[in-house]
C-alpha cells in the first residue's frame, strides 16, 4: 500500500504531466514556426501566414468531428470522403438541378449528417466491431458515389451565399477564422458545460461504466458520429467557398491530417482524455509544417512520409503519458 | 490407496500483495497416484497456491519440493518442464484447430529434423492410442469448437499426460460439468491416477471430494489448517475447518426497523444462469447473498439492475411492476447497483473525483442542459467530507486514489443519485480494514434512512456481521433463505455446496 502522501505527490505529477504536456505542443509549435522562419524569408509573410491559416480552417473543422470520434476510443476515417460526396451533392442540387443557395447548402450538411449517422448506427446497431471499419467502408463508399454521380467531373459556379464561408472577409477577418473561432469555443463549452458533453467523455473513458450509471451509451456514440459528418460537410462547405468549385477528390486523406493533428493535441487513443483547445494547436502545428515543407520545395512524396511519422510519434507519446497517469 | 512416493512437498510458503497477506506459512505435500483436494472458502489462497505452484507467482517465503528437487526461481516454462501441469476453468486450447493439433501444440512432430514439414500421421496416430488408453471415445482429428466442454477438458488432461506431466492441477474441472460428465471426468482422474499421476484436485463441491479424493487439504483466511485422509474425515468436519473462526467485532451491526417492501422479484429467470429467483427486500433491511463464485448472486444483481436481459421474471419497486431494459431504467426507478470491479464497471479511472461522483442522473446539476459548474463542485465536496475521503482535491483523477477511497467514490455517485435500494456487490473487496469498518457505517446510515440494501459478499463473516437474512444461492437457484439469528458458517456453506444438512 502506498501511503496517503506518496498518492497526493502522484495525483499532483499526473496533472503536472499533463500540463506540461500542453505547453509542450505550443512550444513545439512555436519552435517550429521559429525553425521555418530562419529556413524560408518567405515564411513570415503576411501572405503566407494567410495562406497557413486558410488551408489550417478547413482541417480544423474537419478536426472537430476527429476529436469527438478519438474522445470515445474510436476513430473516423471517412472525413475526407464524406466532405467530397457532401458538397457534390451540393454542387448536384444547387448548379444541376438549380435549387437555391440555402437549400443546396442544406442539402450539403444534410448529407453530412446523415452519412456520419450511418457510421454511428454500423457501431452501434450493425455492432460492427470498431469504428475503424465501418467508417473505412464508409470512406470508400462515400468517395466512390461522390465519383459516379458527376462522372468525376467538378461543379463550380456557385453563387454567393454558397462561398462566403470560404472566401469573405469581415473587416479583414477572413469569414472562415470567425467560423472556426466560433466552433472551437463552443464545442469547448458543449464539452465542458453541458450534460451531454460530459457524457462524451464518460463514454470514452469507460463504456461499461458509463452504460451502468445510467448513460445511453449507443445515443452518445451516434451523436459523436454524426457530428463528425456534420463537420466534415461544413469544412467542405468552406473549402468549396476557397476555389469555388467542388470535386470529387477533394478532402483525399484529410483523415490523415486530422488524425494527426487531434493526437499531437494530447486526445489519447485509448478514449476519455483530450482538450479541444489543443487540437486546435495541433490543427496549426500539421498546417505548419506542410506550408514550411512546400516553401523549402520539399518533395510531397517526404510530406507524406512525415505526417506519418509525426503520427507514431505522437502515439507512441501518448501510450507513455498513459502510464503515468494512471499508475494503478 | 496413496501409498507412492512423495512428489510434492511444499513447507512454510508465504506470499503478500502490497501489504495484504495471501497465503501465511501454507504446507502442502502431494503424493504420486493421489487425488489430492484443496478445500477453502472465496478468498482463503487457493488460487494464490495454484499459482505459485505453476511458478506463476514468487513465493515471498517457503520451500516447494518437486520430484525430489528443490524448485527455486520458478517460471510458468519451467515448472512445466518439470512436470506440473495446470488445467484451468478456463480452458487453454484453440477451438479452431483439431483435438491432435492441440494436444501437439509446440511440440510437434517434424519429418525431417527441425524443418517445418509436420509429421501429420505419426501425431494422430499417437494422439488414437493415448486415447484409446484414458478410455476416451473423442476422434483426434475433431476440431475442438465441435467438443462440448466436458469433452474439450478430456483433451486437456490427455494433453498434461501426454506431455509426462507428473503433477495435473485442476481448478474447479466440474464447475462447468453437467453430473453426467463429471463422473465421466472422474474416471479419467481416476485413470490418471492409476498411472502414478498425482492429481491436485479444487472443488468447491465437497460430495464429489467425498467420493473420490484421497486426502484434503483445508485453506482458510491463506493457512493450511488441516490436511486430512477423506476415509477418516466426514463433510461437516471439512465444512467446520474451512469456516472455523471467531466472529470478531468487525461489523459494528445496528439493526434498523423494518417497513414496507421496497423491492420485489419473481420468476427472475435468466437461461443457463438463474432459475426462478424470488424474493423482498423491505425498507430498513439488509439482505445478504449468499453463495458461491459462479452461484449466481452477481447475475442477480445485474438483471436487477438492468446491466443484464432477463428471459423472464417480474421486478417491483414499491409495488410497482417496472420494466427494465436498460440500466437507466433501474436508475429511474431509485435503484443503485455498485458493481464487485470499480475499475472495470464502476469508475473512469482518467476522471476526476468530481466527475465520476456526479455521472449518474447528471441532469440534477443543469439548468435545461447547461451544468451548474459551482453545484457540481459543492455537491461533490460536501460528499467527500461526509465520507471522509482521502483526496488532494475533488479534481483529482480517480485511477491515482486507493482501493478504499476509489469505493468511497463510487458510493458517493450512488448517494448522490438518490437511489432508495442499494446493491452492493462485494463492497470492502480490496479495501483494507478501516476503509472496510466505514463501509458498514454507512450501511448502517443507509438502512436507519430507510433504504433498502442488498449486500453479496464472498467473506461469510461478512454476510453473518452485516446482514439481517441472508439468500444463499447455488447454481442460480435460491437454496436458503434464513434469518440472521439462525444463520450460522455452517448453515451457509451446506446450503452453498448444496449438500443436505444430516
Amino acid at each position: 500500500m502506498t501511503s496517503v502522501a506518496d498518492q497526493l505527490e502522484k495525483g499532483k505529477k499526473g496533472s503536472m504531466t499533463e500540463r506540461l504536456y500542453s505547453l509542450g505542443v505550443l512550444l513545439s509549435l512555436l519552435l517550429l514556426c521559429l525553425i521555418m522562419s530562419f529556413l524560408s524569408n518567405r515564411f513570415l509573410t503576411m501572405d503566407n501566414l494567410m495562406n497557413v491559416a486558410a488551408q489550417a480552417a478547413v482541417s480544423a473543422i474537419v478536426s472537430i468531428g476527429m476529436f469527438l470520434a478519438i474522445l470515445t476510443a474510436g476513430i473516423d476515417l471517412s472525413v475526407g470522403s464524406i466532405l467530397a460526396l457532401s458538397t457534390m451533392v451540393m454542387g448536384v442540387v444547387g448548379v444541376n438541378w438549380g435549387f437555391g443557395p440555402y437549400t443546396s447548402i442544406l442539402a450539403c450538411l444534410a448529407t453530412g449528417a446523415f452519412l456520419g449517422l450511418c457510421n454511428g448506427l454500423m457501431l452501434t446497431q450493425l455492432r460492427l466491431p470498431h469504428p475503424f471499419i465501418s467508417t473505412l467502408g464508409m470512406q470508400k463508399m462515400a468517395r466512390g458515389i461522390a465519383l459516379v454521380i458527376t462522372a468525376a467531373a467538378p461543379i463550380s459556379m456557385f453563387p454567393e451565399p454558397v462561398t462566403y464561408l470560404g472566401s469573405a472577409s469581415v473587416g479583414g477577418i477572413p469569414v472562415s477564422f470567425v467560423l472556426v473561432a466560433v466552433l472551437y469555443i463552443g464545442m469547448y463549452l458543449f464539452l465542458t458545460r453541458t450534460t451531454t458533453g460530459r457524457y462524451i467523455y464518460a463514454v470514452g473513458g469507460n463504456k461499461e461504466a458509463s452504460r451502468l450509471s445510467g448513460i445511453r451509451v449507443n445515443g452518445i456514440l451516434n451523436l459523436v458520429y454524426t457530428i463528425s459528418g456534420f463537420t466534415a460537410a461544413l469544412a467542405g462547405l468552406v473549402l468549396a467557398g476557397r476555389v469555388d468549385a467542388v470535386y470529387p477528390l477533394a478532402g483525399l486523406d484529410y483523415e490523415t491530417d486530422a488524425i494527426a493533428a487531434v493526437i499531437i493535441g494530447g486526445a489519447s487513443f485509448f478514449g476519455g482524455v483530450g482538450s479541444i483547445g489543443n487540437t486546435i494547436i495541433g490543427v496549426l502545428l500539421i498546417a505548419v509544417l506542410r506550408n514550411g515543407l512546400n516553401l523549402l520545395n520539399v518533395d510531397s512524396a517526404y510530406q507524406t512520409f512525415a505526417i506519418g511519422a509525426v503520427i507514431i510519434v505522437a502515439v507512441a507519446v501518448d501510450v507513455v503519458r498513459q502510464k503515468f497517469m494512471v499508475a494503478r | 490407496m496413496s501409498t507412492g512416493k512423495l512428489l510434492l512437498q511444499a513447507t512454510g510458503i508465504c506470499k503478500k500483495f502490497s501489504g495484504v497477506v495471501a497465503l501465511d506459512h501454507v504446507s502442502l505435500d502431494a503424493k504420486a497416484g493421489e487425488i489430492h483436494a484443496i478445500a477453502g472458502e472465496n478468498g482463503a489462497g487457493k488460487s494464490t497456491l495454484i499459482k505459485i505452484l505453476t511458478g506463476a507467482y514468487t513465493p515471498d517465503e517457503g520451500k516447494i519440493i518437486f520430484d525430489g528437487e528443490e524448485m527455486i526461481h520458478t517460471d510458468p516454462r519451467r515448472a512445466m518442464q518439470a512436470g506440473i501441469a495446470c488445467i484451468y476453468q478456463e480452458l487453454n486450447l484453440i477451438p479452431h484447430l483439431t483435438v491432435t493439433e492441440n494436444i501437439f501444440l509446440g511440440r510437434e512432430y517434424r519429418l525431417v529434423g527441425h524443418t517445418n514439414v509436420l509429421d501429420r500421421s505419426r501425431m494422430r496416430k499417437e494422439v488414437g492410442e493415448l486415447m484409446r488408453e484414458l478410455g476416451l471415445a473423442i476422434d483426434p482429428d475433431a476440431r475442438i469448437a465441435t467438443l462440448g466442454v466436458g469433452q474439450q477438458q478430456m483433451v486437456e488432461i490427455a494433453r498434461s499426460v501426454r506431455s509426462n506431466a507428473k503433477l495435473i492441477i485442476m481448478d474447479e474441472p466440474t464447475s462447468s460439468l453437467s453430473e453426467k460428465d463429471a463422473e465421466e471426468l472422474f474416471r479419467i482422474v481416476h485413470r490418471i491416477k492409476a498411472r502414478g499421476v498425482a492429481v491436485l484436485f479444487i472443488s468447491h463441491r465437497l460430495d464429489e471430494m467425498k467420493n473420490h479424493c484421497d486426502r484434503v487439504t483445508i485453506l482458510r483466511d491463506g493457512s493450511s489448517v488441516a490436511t486430512l485422509k477423506i476415509a477418516e474425515t466426514s463433510v461437516d468436519e471439512i465444512i467446520k475447518l474451512m469456516v472455523g473462526r471467531d466472529i470478531t467485532n468487525k461489523y459494528p451491526k445496528v439493526k434498523a426497523t423494518w417497513g414496507d417492501v421496497v423491492l420485489a422479484v419473481e420468476g427472475l429467470t435468466r437461461k443457463g444462469v438463474l432459475h426462478d429467483i424470488s424474493f423482498e427486500l423491505h425498507a430498513g433491511e439488509v439482505l445478504g447473498l449468499a453463495g458461491l463464485v459462479g452461484s449466481g448472486r452477481t447475475e442477480t444483481a445485474r438483471v436487477i439492475a438492468g446491466a443484464d436481459p432477463l428471459d423472464k421474471g417480474r421486478i417491483k419497486v414499491f409495488g410497482k411492476e417496472v420494466r427494465i431494459r436498460e440500466p437507466r431504467d433501474s436508475i429511474d426507478a431509485g435503484i443503485a447497483f455498485l458493481t464487485e470491479n470499480r475499475k472495470e464497471q464502476g469508475l473512469i479511472l482518467i476522471q476526476s473525483v468530481e466527475f465520476n461522483s456526479t455521472m449518474v442522473k447528471m441532469e440534477q446539476y443543469a439548468k435545461g442542459s447547461i451544468l451548474d459548474l459551482a453545484k457540481l463542485k459543492a455537491m461533490t465536496e460536501k460528499m467527500a467530507t461526509g465520507l471522509r475521503l482521502r483526496a488532494a482535491s475533488v479534481k483529482m483523477p480517480v485511477g491515482q486514489l486507493s482501493g478504499g477511497n476509489q469505493q468511497k467514490v463510487v458510493i458517493a455517485k450512488w448517494l448522490l443519485s438518490h437511489a432508495k435500494i442499494f446493491i452492493f456487490d462485494e463492497p470492502t473487496r480490496g479495501i483494507d480494514v478501516g476503509a472496510k469498518v466505514e463501509v458498514y457505517r454507512l450501511i448502517n446510515e443507509l438502512v436507519a434512512g430507510g433504504a433498502g440494501i442488498i449486500i453479496i459478499c464472498s467473506e461469510m463473516d461478512e454476510v453473518l456481521g452485516m446482514a439481517d437474512r441472508i439468500l444463499v444461492m447455488h447454481e442460480g437457484r435460491i437454496t436458503a433463505n434464513m434469518m440472521r439469528s439462525d444463520a450460522t458458517q455452517e448453515k451457509i456453506m451446506y446450503a452453498a455446496s448444496n449438500v443436505s444438512v444430516n
